[in-house]
This record gives structure tokens, sequence and C-alpha cells, in this order.
């Protein structure tokens, strides 16, 4: 019998600091065992139980494409014990990844769509993922317009900003990238919260699907811009936290009603969400 | 499948010799309660007691289980590896278990065994047990089987079940496993015509000894979020103090946590029993909670196993009526009423 609390054993391969205030990084991890990132086969939307003998685990979107081969990665902010530990660690170390787990975005639905994402601070991780899986060669002539409204408070809070630069230069995803607020002269993009910036920028609903990952604040506030320009509850895709431990729906307290967040979720559509008891 | 019969006299010595086959669990006075321990010298027996205090669960899922061990010694080429424990997994059997006790771990088994995950710490443990299990003569007034599933002399979840006729008990095989268990018994004959007689009777009268009143046959209609809206609920919890007496003694609650501890250069990744009782159950990172109010956590145990599990499951509820919260509860909150709060509801 599998045992799927057992993690697989995985090298620090690079560890990049995304924030000036240093409380986020990002950690490229490659399998000991190559027969492992087989079975690691994963889907954009999905996470991963990071494993840290002695410390700990922790649940953590996965910032990779599958289209990226060779490693995973994994974008974490400095919050508890185990994250603590994590951003002591170094590029070598040994560490454990349990997963893929959960529930992904709805890719099948969002074939032929426009896809507009809207993410806010350091909830952008499943989204880089989901950029990245949209604009390879392979995956782009699937979707139609992708438009992506990404904030942050400061410039210098941003998650991968050298790929945000890269990606507002094509031409076959429009990036509305904006910060709270900022005192630097050669900021070149927008200044605005998400949602307001999302009320200038997304101006149909049209065949269109919206996935929406950020803190609460930005969720309660951009739900009404989005329900405004007529998206439909099942067309507005969320991507809920919780407390988790076991990762696969049995240590039993990540519920949400009758539906476990690690399994039947993270991913939940506002139509499921208005179903759902509000717990959470 | 097999019936026998044991004279009361000799059932200690069939035991004994059973030993060699199994690790033998049976109930044990334990100062004013009972609970389920090794048969050893130490340990006599009491198959006269009503329930323990704390539910055989413990055998099947220990309250703490080492899951993993791992060496965080620097000059291990394998250290922050997790690797698995040498376990054992001899057969064990359980004798003298109440049927409400067995046909809690079918419920638990929904949630250990699925068709997406299967733990097997909790699985290979559950398979290398056989229930032998005893009726119940005569139902504690705190008892409920009968409304919800189960009864007194109810086969599921057993694979033998002892009838105690006095002076005998008498003991028929439910399962392969039952039969297993009754062919290694040295001892007993050939059940007769008679005990077969007084057995079935004991059977048909107990249930109705089962009084209580808990209506479940409403709850799956119901409406999750308007029951979870509820104007009663921060009544019912009003007393609830949140110790978690009645996560820990209840044999069909399963929540767990995981720990890693170290000492020196070994750690092992622990898996405790947790309770939802507990604030820090849904305690986020960022210090956000979605129950920090207690009232909030009272209605989850109850939603959770009177409607989340029904809906999930549509085989009634998270409960085998054993009666233990309700006897045990400090201040006295019982789930027979919050139940028909909820079926009658609207």
């Amino acid at each position: 019998m599998d045992n799927p609390y057992l993690p697989y054993p995985v090298r620090i391969d690079e560890v990049v600091t995304e924030t000036e205030d240093r409380n986020i990084k990002t950690f490229r991890l490659v399998f000991l065992n190559p027969e492992d990132e087989k079975k690691f086969s994963y889907i954009p939307g999905q996470f991963a139980e990071l494993s840290i003998a002695g410390k700990g685990e922790i649940p953590i979107g996965i910032a990779s494409s599958p289209t990226e081969k060779g490693s995973v990665t994994f974008t974490v902010n400095k919050t508890g014990v185990v994250t603590t530990h994590l951003h002591n660690m170094q590029k070598d170390d040994i560490m454990g990844i349990r997963g893929p787990l959960g529930n992904w975005y709805p890719w099948e639905e969002m074939e032929g769509k426009n896809v507009v994402i809207i993410g806010g601070g350091f909830a952008f991780t499943t989204l880089r993922s989901s950029i990245v899986y949209m604009l390879d060669p392979e995956n782009r002539p699937k979707f139609k317009d992708v438009i992506v409204v990404y904030g942050a408070r400061s410039p210098g809070l941003l998650l991968y900003r050298n790929e945000l630069a890269e990606w507002e230069k094509r031409d076959d995803i429009h990036m509305h990238i904006t910060v709270d607020g900022t005192d630097d002269p050669d900021w070149k993009y927008n200044v605005g919260f998400v949602p307001t910036i999302t009320e200038q920028k997304i101006t149909s609903s049209d065949n269109a699907i919206a996935i929406v990952c950020g803190p609460p604040i930005m969720i309660k506030f951009t739900q009404p811009v989005l329900e405004k320009l007529g998206f439909p509850p099942d067309r507005i895709i969320l991507s809920l936290e919780m407390r988790m431990k076991c990762g696969i729906g049995i240590c039993g307290r990540c519920n949400i009603g009758d539906q476990y967040v690690c399994k039947d979720g993270p991913v939940f559509s506002l139509a499921q969400l208005k179903n759902m008891p509000p717990e959470y | 499948m097999t019936e026998k019969v044991f004279l009361k006299d000799e059932w200690l010595q069939v035991l004994e010799g059973l030993k060699e086959s199994y690790r033998l669990f049976v109930p044990v006075r334990d100062g004013d309660f009972h609970t389920f321990k090794e048969l050893d010298e130490a340990n006599t027996p009491d198959f006269t007691y009503a329930n323990t205090r704390l539910s055989p669960k413990g055998l099947v899922y220990p309250q703490s289980e080492r899951m993993f061990e791992f060496s965080v010694d620097k000059k291990d080429p394998d250290a922050h590896i997790l690797k698995e424990p040498e376990r054992d997994y001899a057969p064990r059997a359980i004798v003298g278990i109440r049927p409400c006790d067995a046909h809690a771990f079918l419920i638990v088994r929904r949630n250990f065994d699925n068709p997406e995950y299967q733990d097997p710490f909790w699985i290979k443990r559950y398979e290398a047990t056989t229930l032998v299990g005893l009726g119940c003569n005569e139902p504690a007034s705190t008892c409920f089987c009968t409304r919800v599933g189960g009864g007194p002399f109810d086969e599921k979840g057993l694979d033998v079940l002892l009838y105690d006729l006095e002076d005998s008990f008498c003991a028929r095989a439910l399962t392969d496993k039952g039969e297993a268990f009754l062919d290694k018994a040295q001892g007993g004959k050939k059940a007769d015509e008679a005990s077969l007689k007084r057995a079935e009777e004991l059977g048909l009268s107990a249930a109705d000894k089962v009084t209580a009143e808990v209506p479940t046959d409403r709850l799956k209609e119901k409406d999750m979020n308007e029951l979870f809206e509820a104007p009663f609920w921060e009544e019912v919890a009003f007393s609830c103090i949140n110790c978690g007496t009645c996560t820990y003694l209840c044999p069909t609650c399963w929540c767990f946590d995981i720990q890693d501890e170290v000492s020196g250069a070994q750690g092992d990744r622990i898996r405790n029993w947790d309770s939802c009782m507990f604030p820090l159950f849904t305690l986020h990172g960022s210090g956000h909670n979605p129950r920090d109010k207690k009232f909030q956590r009272v209605r989850q145990r109850f939603m959770h196993k009177l409607k989340y599990y029904v809906d999930k499951y549509d085989d009634g509820v998270q409960c085998s009526g054993c009666g233990r919260c309700v006897r045990y509860c400090p201040v006295n909150i019982d789930i027979r009423d919050v139940c028909a709060l909820m079926n009658n509801f609207g």
C-alpha cells in the first residue's frame, strides 16, 4: 500500500529572495530520485506539502508550470516555524515534498475563453504557474485573450519582477501591473489598488473567466467589480487557504462544510462558495 | 457459520489459549471505570462492564503514533529523509467490544480508507484486528444505538458476537475472521438449541430497552447553510468549556495533528489525536482563525457529525450512540438534544 504521508526527497537547487523586505523567497527544488518527478505530475492551481524533517510541513501553491521540466518551484512567505527554518536553508540542503495535492484551475472550461487573472501580493504563485503554462507555445492557442492585473503594496513587494517585465513586452498577454503607492519617479506601471485597476482595465466579461487570488480584503473589493461587469458566479474562480496538516482530506481540520479545502479545493468557483457555509 | 457455547467458568482459560494466536485486549476494571487492556497476569477481564470510558478506537488508531523516523545528523547521508519504522501488525483481537464501538470502526473507516487516499497506518491495524463483540443485555440510560442505525446485539462491524447467558457465553461467528477465531478457541461445545433460543430472545428484548428519543430522519433534507446559520447555536454552546472530552472519548471522532519531534540527532514525525474543540485547530499562520469563537467550534462538531457526514455519505450520522459524550461532558451538553434541535429546525 502506498503511504500518502511519505514525502519525496528533494534538494534545494536555487534560492531567490523575491521581495525587498526579504520575507518572500522562491525555492527551486530537484528530486533526488528521477522517477519521483514523473510521479509528481501536476496541473497549475495545485499545491504540495513542503516537508522539513524535524520542523513539520506547510501547504504551498506550486509556482512553476508543468511545462518547466527538471524541477519544481515554490514561493514561500516567512510566517511561522517551518517557513522561518526554510528561509534559513541553502542550496543543496535536503527536504521533502508531498503531492501534488488538491484540485486545479478549470483548464478545460477555460479553453476557448478570454482568461482574466487577478492577483494580489504573494498569492500570485499559482497564477505564475498558470501564466507560464498558458504562454507555452503548445498551450497558447487554446485560450483567447489573456489579461493580468497584479498588484502589491509597493514595487519592492512584487514577485517575479524580471518575468513581469518580460511578459509586459509580449503581445500575446496584456499585463496591468500596479502598486498601492510608490514614491519612485521611475515607476512605469499603474498606481492604485487591484480592485480599482481591475475596474479600469477589464472592460468586458464576454466569453471570459476570471481567476482571483489574493488576500481576503482584495477579494472582497474585487468581487463586486467583476459582478458589475457581468461575470456570473460560476465564471469567477478563487483559490482558498486553510490551516492544513495531512493535505489529503483525512485529518479533518481544513473543512468548509462538507468540503475539504485540501482535497475538494483549494480552487472553488464563487458559485460553489455561495453554497458553502461562510467559515473561511 | 460456527456457533459455540462456552461456560463462563472456562472462559478465561479459553482466552489464555487464544493468546498463542492473537494479542488479546479485554475490558478491565480501572478504578471507577473500565478500560481495554492487554490480557496478562496483571489484568483480569471483567465482562460485566457497561462500557469503557475511553472507546477502544485507540487500539486500532493509537492516541500517539510514530509515522516516520529520520536522522538530523549532518554526517548521515540519509539525513532529513523520512523513513518508515518497523511496525507490528501481528493479529490481535478485541474481546468484549460493544456493538456500538464496532459500528464506529465502520464509520471511521470511510475517512481512512477512501477511493482517493488510503491511510496505511489505520487500515493495516484494523485489518489485523478481530472484533469479538459482547451484546448488551442492559443498555444504559445514555445509550441510543438503535436510533443511529445500530443496536445492542447489532452485527455490523463484528467478526464474532457473544451473548451473555448468565452462566455461559453463546458465540456466533459472523465473518471468516470470526470463524478463524472460534476455530482456534480450545474448549466450548457446539451451541445447543436452548442456548440459541435464549440468545435470540435476549437480542430482541434488549433493543426495546433503549428508550432515548433521537430523531435523525430529517437531517439530510435540511439546507446545510440554513442549519449553519440557525439561531440556536449560541445557546447550545453557551456552557461548553472546549475541554475536548467529547472528541477524545468518542469512537467516531477521527481528527489528528502531525508534529515533528527531535531529540539529539534523531527525530520522529508523530500523529496525535486532535480536537476541533481547541482554537489552535484552525489557526492560520497569518493569525486569521475561521473558528476563533467558541460557538463556531461547538457548531462545527455537531454539524460535522450530524449534517456534513450525512450529506457526504448518505448513510446515517457520524455517531454510533455509545452515549459517552452524554455521560462525561462536564457541562451536560447532550448530543441527543442537539440532534433533535437540528432535525426539527425550520
